[in-house]
């Protein structure tokens, strides 16, 4: 298939922006400046100023003697790249390549996507009166190489069309600048007299290399097609992905499930067919004002159930704003995983209905309150009660170890170890009473001590000497004295947990 | 209600026309149309075969019939911390039989404080519990009636302060479709309201259970309260968990419901 590709250039791009935020300005001169070496330097030019003589690079200085009441407002160097983006993001809607070509324009591969639109012409047309429409000067041409495309929408007719291998013949009355040449090399061309590409293009390649360097070959080379010429997307292309355009923007919550139900169904044939399932989901409603809203899931285990997906989509909906109307719906699975019919068997008493069923359960409460809220514990090989288990990295993850079950353990164990009064009658032995909140228990029944060291590769201090007691009223405590007994100091208790 | 007046006329007309039947074929009869009763109220009895709590001793007694209604919401209260660890203890005794037979439990909580190794004692394996930790009451009844409505699950705890009439109906409505067993943990309600569970609990801790001359601390034992059992007999157990059982430490207890039977106003 012939490649084709559109160039759009916005001459005016951030003044445009200005006027668009400040109506009050369209019409008016005014210039963005920046300050540079010590003075004012304008970067950006208006329409109307640009009339008056002003351009681009002059001293601020200098142009007011030439137009004194001009506006002078600030100049953004990073403005130009986000606002680029943003009217990349845009094009999403003509085509999913779309690549922003900093500082003033943007180049779209709309290989096999102009039919939609009923021919170039009018795919053209639809986008240069969208962006008028929207506020912006554009200039835009089609061709088969990006090269042609940049070339013609900069230097040739505005809204030009080259026709399918007529790129030479495009190029020759164009200027050398129409090559995106470094300017050093523009100048020396113009003081050669190589006013237009035709002076100079049949000229032996080593002649111009050797005047000009490698770069204009280069460029001779993308401009016809003969070296590639790659354009970094705005977006990655999501190898799953649907569209559903609307007829007439939609507003209402119904016929955003309509779409959502339609989209779905095509994508998990399409999953089911490749034996695959996904394990992130983004569904984006494209405004008519140009926003962009998404909502996004993600499943434990690769699934391709579509009444599954569509409940946990559902829960989201109530984030899409509609504004004035969603004209283009898009489904993404940027996240797959091949899903085969059978699976290994995830724990021995569950068969595979359970599991399925409890995976969705479990992406509807993650795609509620976060997938950080659900947790499955896995001995960890510590002692340090602590440390005694770790985070299950998935559903299906099973123990290296055992449960340890030698040693009591308590049904709640505290945090941080809460600090008690105790009354100990003889060293190393349960105490007799301890005082926690004010209330006195009086120890009825010990275990103990059982000595817990600290992993000193972790972390430095004292042992603890844990026991398990009992109170008057059958109340359970696990409690722990923190280091060695010895005369010259006094000893801190800790309650660590309760038992059942 | 008025199905149960019902049901007791029809009672008496069957006693009235099969007067020379023996009185065992009565007691069946009466047996049959009570479970009728607690079936139209909304919940299926068990059959005995496939309910993994069929035996639970003496308390078997108070249920209504006969036997510890699964699929059905149990509310525990507890109002400090020892009694909760109880509580939990014996919730976990309960899961623990009925995950014999399924997989899986769902637990529920705002800022857990369970220990997942001290499971082990109560006959579950940690790592077959899935712990969800949310941090409003909000989040926590959506997630628990998400859980319940979900009848792969072994059954689900829900550890929540405060929950309301229409909460909890919520709840019952999602346990009678998927027959799920649900355990309501409230730790320091800041109000007991009527609510729609099939019963409500009260476990304490009691001094451990040890056989005479040996030291240290022996089996867990609590004081087990049933409050409330919709269709059944409130009564009070002392009991110890021992090798995967329930041992009753005084089997001489008297429940409310043996007096009323004794002065027969039952």
């Amino acid at each position: 298939m012939v490649k084709r590709y559109v160039a759009i250039w916005f001459p005016y791009l951030l003044t445009d922006r200005l006027a668009i935020r400040q109506p009050e300005l369209r019409g008016e001169p005014f210039v963005l400046t920046m300050a540079e070496k010590g003075r004012m330097l304008i970067r950006a030019v208006s329409p109307e100023a640009e009339a008056e003589g002003i351009k681009e690079n002059m001293v601020l200085a200098d142009a007011k003697a030439l137009f004194p009441n001009l506006l002078v407002f600030d100049f953004d160097a990073a403005m130009s790249e986000k606002l680029l983006r943003r009217l990349g993001e845009w094009c999403l809607r003509y085509t999913p390549l779309v690549s922003v070509d900093v500082p003033d324009g943007l180049l779209l591969d709309v290989s096999g996507c102009t039919h939609l639109w009923k021919g170039e012409g009018y795919y053209l047309k639809e986008i240069t009166t969208k962006m008028k429409a929207g506020g912006y000067h554009v200039r835009a041409a089609m061709a088969d190489t990006p090269g042609i495309a940049w070339a013609v929408s900069r230097y040739g007719k505005e809204g030009q069309i080259i026709a399918e291998g007529e790129l030479l013949m495009a190029l020759l009355p164009l200027p050398p600048a129409a090559l995106r040449l470094d300017d050093a090399v523009t100048q020396r061309m113009y003081k050669l007299g190589m006013r237009k590409v035709r002076d100079f293009i049949h000229l032996p390649a080593t002649t111009l290399r050797r005047r000009f360097g490698q770069q204009l070959l280069d460029r001779i080379g993308q401009a016809l097609g003969t070296s590639p010429e790659y354009l970094e997307p705005v977006c990655p292309v999501v190898v799953y992905q649907e569209r559903l355009p609307c007829m007439e923007p939609v507003r209402t919550r119904k016929a955003i499930e309509l779409a959502l139900d339609n989209l779905l169904e095509t994508l998990t044939a399409r999953l089911f067919k490749e034996g695959q399932g996904l394990r992130k989901a983004v569904f984006k409603s494209f405004r008519m004002d140009g926003k962009v809203q998404e909502i996004a899931i993600g499943t434990n285990r690769p699934s391709r159930d579509r009444q599954h997906l569509f409940r946990l989509f559902n829960e989201k909906i109530a984030h899409i704003a509609p504004g004035l109307g969603i004209e283009l719906f898009v489904l993404e699975a940027p996240v797959v995983e091949e899903l085969h019919m059978e699976q290994e068997r995830l724990w021995n008493k569950d068969n595979a209905f359970d599991r399925v069923e409890i995976g969705h359960l479990l992406d509807r409460i993650a795609g509620r309150v976060g997938e950080e809220s659900i947790r499955r514990y896995l001995p960890d090989e510590h002692h340090w009660p602590e440390r005694g288990v770790k985070r299950a990295a998935s559903l299906e993850e099973q123990p290296s170890i055992s449960w340890p079950t030698e040693r009591p353990r308590p049904t709640q164990l505290l945090t941080i170890p809460q600090p008690i009064e105790v009354t100990v009658p003889i060293p190393d032995y349960p105490p007799m009473l301890f005082r926690y909140k004010g209330e006195t228990h009086m120890i009825k029944k010990a275990d103990g001590p059982e000595r817990i060291e600290r992993e000193w590769w972790m972390d430095q201090g004292e042992h603890r000497d844990y026991y398990y007691v009992e109170d008057e009223k059958g109340r359970r405590y696990w409690l722990f004295r923190l280091g060695h007994y010895s005369d010259d100091r006094s000893h801190q208790w800790y309650l660590h947990g309760y038992f059942a | 209600m008025n199905f149960c007046l019902d049901a007791n006329t029809q009672v008496c007309e069957y006693a009235k026309n099969e007067d020379m039947e023996g009185l065992l074929d009565k007691k069946h009869r009466i047996e049959e149309l009570r479970r009728m009763i607690v079936a139209a109220e909304g919940f299926v009895v068990p059959s005995d075969l496939n309910n993994p709590l069929s035996d639970l001793g003496l308390m078997d007694k108070s249920f209504p019939t006969g036997i510890f209604p699964i699929g059905a919401i149990h509310e525990f209260v507890s109002s400090d911390a020892a009694a909760a660890a109880s509580s939990s203890g014996f919730i976990s005794c309960l899961m623990g039989m009925l995950m014999k037979q399924k997989g899986l439990c769902v637990w529920v909580s705002i800022g857990n404080k369970l220990y997942p190794p001290s499971l082990t004692g109560f006959g579950i394996d940690p790592d077959r519990v899935i712990f969800i930790q949310v941090s409003r009451e909000k989040d926590a009844l959506w997630a628990i009636e998400e859980a319940l409505k979900c009848p792969s699950l072994a059954g689900v705890v829900g550890e929540i302060r405060d929950m309301d009439l229409t909460a909890s109906r919520r709840l019952q409505l999602a346990v009678e479709q998927s027959r799920v067993t649900g355990f309501l943990h409230r730790y320091r309600p800041r109000r007991i309201e009527n609510v729609a569970c099939v019963s409500r609990w009260y476990i304490r801790p009691l001094p451990s259970s040890s056989d005479p001359g040996l030291p240290g601390i022996g089996r867990p034992a609590w004081q087990v309260e049933l409050q409330k059992i919709r269709n059944g007999k409130p009564g009070t157990w002392q009991i110890c968990w021992a090798a995967g059982q329930f041992h009753y430490l005084d089997a001489q207890v008297v429940t409310k419901g043996d007096v009323y039977a004794q002065t027969g106003t039952w």
